[in-house]
């Protein structure tokens, strides 16, 4: 995970030596040119939104989706193994044949990209979901209930707060495997940084391809990290029993209360 | 699906020009299967003998489990493109051959690595202590201990390649991801639906096989849930060590 940081760091170094030097990078077709930063920041930044936009929109249907599959899947074991081998069978396929497969039922549009990208993170999304679901411990299901828990309130207030870690899990894998897997939607037209690969590659445009690439690889970066530090704001608890000492935990307490 | 989508696609697969020939299904099933057979071999001759070992001394468990991380956030045809338009990209076939390769040698490295190191540790210290030396550890206990998630890794990587030398067709390489590419080229959805397809099913067909060939050679065929085997079930992996499907492709 070095490389692209160092890059993106020498990318900004040769962006400030254009800035002085002013010499002709783009002419020369240097994989690394500042004035390409320069001069083409709307279309990266462009690129860059319909790369987030096709990632979120994905990510959170995928999600919307699978958590029904995995409830259903949970309270109905025969639906089980249905439910899997299907999301597998899904994933199996290469993506650009998914998309390929998909661009007759909704034509050349982003819907082609997003209901592909939902059906591969269906696969990581159910597993996820029900190996958390699955790791709550009996004895505290057994004791919420005693408590007079409904199921929906034993779902919302307890099954779904311990099976969060792993959920969270699932939804990083998703989201990083979408962000990279959303640059094959080019074949379509909406790929956002693949649309610049793309026609780096076409043109032989070497700035374009490497730029784009590593924004890539940096965008699944951010997105990773921006989701580990959700789940650990989501729970607290966690971040707790990690810390270990009960003398630390109160001071973590008291930090937090003033 | 339009209605349309698929007689047309399957009047071009019922079309026996659209076989034949240097653009054909069979030329390009032929390139497809032997670039991704060259590929799986030379992943396993790469990360076979670096996981066992790593597994076996029980070091570099951060790097096997990280690979597989960093294999998921680099887009395949990134990586094929940028090596197509490198110094490599006039040499023929290597940019898509080094890009199967580098996706294919993630999943292989850590399913093999958590295999060889979940492997029932009473087991292996029992054999130990029989007198077993490390080599003989390794093919007798630890191997076929790590058998499931062995078959898992290379399950993974033979489907992981098959997809990218799909994606090769994006960078100007062979293979049947070019049936496709062409009929977008070309405005030519009968095409596109055909070749589509024609992936889907290699894609599924080898997956297929190779679960056969799972059971098929299975060392344990028969004895793993015996309900008084001798040989202990292996312990389920703790949360979380389960590796994920990987894929970015």
């Amino acid at each position: 995970m070095e490389v692209p940081a160092r890059t993106a760091q020498a990318l900004m170094g040769a962006q400030s030596m254009a800035q002085g030097g002013g010499s002709g990078c783009l002419e020369r077709n240097d994989w690394i040119c500042g004035e390409y930063l320069r001069t083409r920041s709307q279309e990266l930044l462009d690129a860059t939104l319909q790369h987030v936009g096709i990632t979120v929109v994905s990510v959170v249907l995928g999600l919307l989706i699978a958590f029904p599959l995995a409830l259903l899947a949970r309270h109905r074991r025969g639906v089980a193994g249905p439910v899997l081998g299907l999301t597998t069978v899904l994933y199996t396929v290469p993506s650009l044949a998914m998309f390929a497969l998909l661009t007759p039922v909704f034509g050349v549009s982003p819907s082609v990209v997003v209901t592909g990208l939902v059906l591969y993170s269906l696969t990581i999304l159910v597993r996820n979901v029900l190996a958390g679901l699955d790791a709550v411990p009996a004895e505290v299901r057994e004791a919420a209930r005693g408590m007079g828990y409904g199921p929906a309130r034993l779902l919302l207030e307890v099954e779904l707060p311990l099976a969060l870690p792993a959920l969270v899990a699932g939804v990083r894998i998703a989201t990083v495997s979408t962000v990279a897997m959303t640059t094959i939607g080019s074949v379509v037209g909406y790929g956002g940084l693949g649309n610049l690969i793309a026609s780096g590659m076409e043109g032989f445009f070497k700035a374009e391809v490497l730029t784009a690439s590593v924004l890539c690889v940096l965008l699944a970066l951010v997105a990773d990290l921006l989701l580990l530090g959700l789940q650990r704001l989501l729970t607290p608890w966690t971040r707790a029993r990690s810390a270990g000492r009960r003398t630390r935990r109160g001071a973590t307490v008291a930090k937090a209360v003033g | 699906m339009s209605v349309d989508a698929i007689t047309g696609a399957w009047q071009w697969l019922g079309t026996a020009a659209n076989w034949a020939g240097e653009k054909g299904v069979w030329h390009r099933l032929g390139e497809h299967l032997w670039l991704s057979g060259i590929c799986l071999v030379l992943s396993c001759l790469i990360a076979l003998p670096v996981a066992l070992w790593l597994g076996h001394i029980g070091k570099g468990g951060a790097l096997a489990i990280n690979i597989s991380n960093v294999g998921r956030a680099v887009p395949t045809f990134a990586v094929l493109v940028l090596l197509t338009l490198s110094p490599l990209g006039s040499h023929g076939d290597w940019p898509t051959v080094i890009a199967l390769v580098l996706f294919a040698v993630p999943p292989l490295l850590t399913n093999v690595y958590l295999g060889i190191r979940e492997a029932d540790r009473d087991v292996v210290e029992a054999a130990r202590g029989m007198g077993m030396s490390g080599p003989q550890l390794l093919r007798r206990v630890e191997i076929p201990l790590a058998y499931p998630l062995i078959m898992t890794g290379l399950r993974s990587a033979a489907v992981q390649v098959v997809a990218t030398a799909t994606l090769a067709a994006l960078a100007g390489g062979g293979g049947l991801g070019r049936i496709i590419t062409a009929g977008f080229g070309n405005y030519d959805t009968a095409q596109v639906v055909a070749g589509a397809v024609l992936v889907a099913v290699l894609a599924l067909l080898v997956e297929g096989v190779l679960v056969v060939v799972d059971r098929a050679f299975d060392p344990m065929r028969g004895r793993r849930r015996g309900p008084s085997g001798k040989t202990p079930a292996p312990a389920p992996a703790p949360a979380g060590a389960r590796p994920e499907p990987s894929r970015s492709t």
